[in-house]
């Protein structure tokens, strides 16, 4: 129960943006490896992402970028290595950290055969959302998917599903944002709809780390940037105006 | 690094543990053959329950052994608990293959049939199929780290299943010969198949210690050389 | 409060899918009947001596239904997608067993159900009684416990249908022994004898509900 409430005062509300401390990263890890049998997905990442800030990782396919979010996500336990998220260490307190994390993947963690709704519905008993159904129309309508709710996931068009997939990431108010490839299928509107749920989360005092390939959508959102190589870090830079031709550069590089 | 692959202190220990064990199995075999005499009920065959028995109680124990490291393995994550784990699993399916051919073989005369359905026996048989599943599970998951931890999984729950079957087993029909070394008025045996009991009991202890030493070395040296082919190809 | 909101959610998912997808229990009912009749054919259940046999094809048939729908289960959960959605959530990865466990043991139920009333109705044999249904309860949570378990295991890994049986069925022999002689012991008037029985079903299922929940987490990191 008192862990509930500790983490009641987290979740993002309106009034977040004073409460939150400048002194604890929303994700903290240290020489993060992961091993695949013969195959070595992360060799050894290190990154903080602060509060108030939208990270980008870009890189090639098989980069580790997903590795990486996965672990971050609490799906994967690295080989070596830690993970701290708000001050919550991995894999101790696993179950508070995904109360504080929303996750977009590479699948859209939707059950096919049930409605939107019923999906959104599912997913708020599982984390225990008041009012669930006043959040659960709250976060159709930020992504256009208001008039939707009745159709089956399975009949919906993958850009749809995706936004879907958007929706029940940020369902439960998480603090910090995991986006791989965010923007798959995702059409004109879905993006800016993207964009300013981003830039909004970051507004708002959370944070983002977001993973892509495509340094056109990154570029627009992303307030630092790194750049994953062969599961390793090859550079960290601020965002500026030379971003978006140096990630151009460094990706047509490595293809 | 290469004296460090060629020479360790384990090898000397190794290799005195090989040395011990082919002393004492040979002087079981001996034994067994030269010193003790024969049953006079059961006459020759009899002669295969020195084995029978040790390589039982080993075909047991490496459940155990199996169970304790998978135990601190899913506590720990470190590979050496699988590494152990592994080479437990590997030497126990090996000595209850042996028990359930001697047990065949010793059985065929005295019972007049290769099997029968006992609780022993039938348990035994279940441990060597929950070896296999043990083995199938392995080889099915290509991720080693995740089949480390299905096998622990499998390990912890078929460790203390075992005990349950060989209950249920019991009470379903029974017709194995009660126990006659471990009994509250002492052992019904005569004093030389005892102490033939005891050497070979001894022998085959270490020589499970020696196999076990040396297949976890083996792979560890295994997973070394993964380690190191993954440096020079990343 | 949560844990059990949690549990809930998670079988009225499921219930709410096979609704709507139907893709389990009318498979392993037919199935479990096809089982029943072809051990008719099999054992001649007809005879005098029917209830010994009789209860050994009762269980053959709950168990490969079992086992087909627990398999299928995970299968689907998978194909859905939507498992490493559950995962990503608060819920306790002993709770999402719990929860798995419950609406498993609901499909089979529906299974078992339908498999005793079939089984009276073509063997004349009388199985719906307070005791029977108790064996049959302990033998399907039993069964349940390890199958929940061994099929999230097997559906990660390559010839997953091969994988569940030869995990499952060693295991689960107790099981299958208790609930066979408790239910024959039932049907030929021997309730005396039955006590031990049911007494290791119990053990059982207690044992390994509680070390599986233990487990769980194990089992399902990627």
């Amino acid at each position: 129960m008192m862990a509930t409430v500790r983490l009641g005062a987290r979740q993002l509300g309106p009034a977040a943006s004073e409460s939150s401390a400048p002194s604890v990263p929303a994700i903290e890890a240290i020489g993060l490896t992961k091993r695949y049998g013969n195959r070595l997905a992360l060799a050894g990442v290190s990154l903080r992402v602060e509060t108030s800030e939208c990270v980008g990782i870009f890189g090639a396919n098989g980069a580790g970028k997903s590795t990486l979010l996965r672990i971050l996500a609490t799906l994967v336990r690295p080989t070596t290595g830690y993970v701290r998220c708000c001050g919550l260490v991995l894999p101790g307190q696993a179950n508070e950290i995904r109360q504080l994390i929303g996750v977009v993947g590479h699948q859209t963690y939707l059950v096919d055969d049930l409605t939107v709704w019923e999906n959104l519905d599912f997913y708020a008993r599982l984390y225990g959302l008041r009012d669930a159904a006043g959040r659960i129309q709250e976060v159709l309508d930020r992504l256009g998917l208001g008039d939707r709710a009745g159709e089956r996931v399975r009949a919906l068009s993958r850009g749809l599903q995706q936004r879907l997939s958007i929706a029940r990431a940020i369902l439960h108010r998480p603090l910090v944002l995991l986006l791989d490839e965010p923007d798959t299928g995702l059409d004109r509107e879905g993006r800016d709809r993207l964009q300013a749920l981003i830039a909004d989360q970051v507004a708002r005092g959370g944070a983002v780390l977001l993973a892509t390939h495509s340094v056109e959508f990154g570029s627009q959102v992303v307030s630092r940037a790194l750049f994953l190589d062969q599961g390793r870090l090859a550079w960290e830079r601020p965002v500026g105006k030379e971003l978006a031709g140096e990630l151009e550069r460094q990706l047509r590089r490595q293809l | 690094m290469a004296s460090r692959i060629t020479q360790r202190p384990g090898d000397l220990w190794g290799r005195a543990l090989g040395w011990l064990s082919a002393v004492l199995v040979a002087l079981s075999v001996a034994m067994i053959f030269l010193y003790v005499p024969s049953d006079q009920v059961q006459g020759v065959v009899q002669r295969l329950f020195y084995i029978h028995l040790p390589v039982a109680w080993l075909a047991y124990l490496s459940f155990f052994i199996i169970f304790l490291s998978s135990v601190v393995y899913l506590a720990r994550r470190q590979p050496r608990w699988d590494r152990l784990a592994r080479s437990a699993a590997e030497l126990g399916f090996v000595f209850t293959t042996i028990v359930l051919l001697t047990g065949s073989i010793w059985g065929r005369p005295i019972w007049g049939t290769w099997w029968t359905w006992d609780a022993r026996l039938t348990t035994t048989l279940i441990l060597w199929f929950i070896y296999l599943a043990y083995f199938m599970l392995r080889a099915y998951v290509s991720d080693p780290e995740r089949a480390a931890r299905y096998a622990a999984v499998l390990g912890i729950v078929g460790f203390v299943d075992v005990p349950i079957i060989h209950m249920s087993v019991r009470w379903w029909r029974t017709l194995h010969p009660q126990p006659i070394v471990v009994r509250a008025e002492g052992p019904a045996m005569p004093e030389s198949m005892l102490l033939t009991l005891a050497v070979t009991m001894v022998a085959f202890m270490v020589l499970y210690l020696f196999l076990l030493v040396e297949k976890y070395r083996i792979e560890r040296m295994k997973d070394e050389l993964a380690e190191l082919r993954l440096r020079h190809s990343g | 409060m949560i844990v059990a909101r949690q549990i809930y959610a998670i079988v009225r998912k499921d219930l709410l899918l096979e609704l709507r997808a139907r893709e389990q229990v009318a498979g392993m009912g037919v199935f479990a009947l096809l089982t029943l009749v072809t051990f008719n054919f099999a054992f001649d259940l007809t005879g005098a001596d029917r209830a010994a046999s009789g209860s050994g094809a009762l269980w053959v048939a709950i168990m490969f239904a079992g086992l087909l729908g627990m398999g299928r289960a995970a299968a689907i959960e998978r194909q859905q997608g939507a498992w490493e959605g559950v995962l990503l959530s608060p819920a306790d990865r002993g709770t999402i067993f719990l929860g798995k466990l419950a609406s498993g043991l609901l499909f089979i139920g529906i299974v078992d159900a339908l498999a005793l009333v079939l089984f009276t109705a073509l063997f004349a044999l009388p199985v719906l009684r307070p005791m029977v249904l108790l064996v049959v309860g302990l033998g399907t949570v039993g069964f349940g416990t390890l199958g929940t378990l061994f099929s999230v295991m097997a559906a990660t890994t390559r010839a997953r249908e091969v994988l569940l049986p030869v995990l499952l069925f060693p295991l689960a022999l107790p099981v299958v022994i208790s609930s066979v002689r408790a239910t024959t012991l039932l049907l030929t008037e021997r309730q005396a004898e039955v006590g031990p029985w049911i007494s290791l079903l119990l053990g059982f299922d207690v044992l390994f509900l509680g070390i599986a929940y233990l487990v769980f987490g194990h089992a399902v990191e990627e």
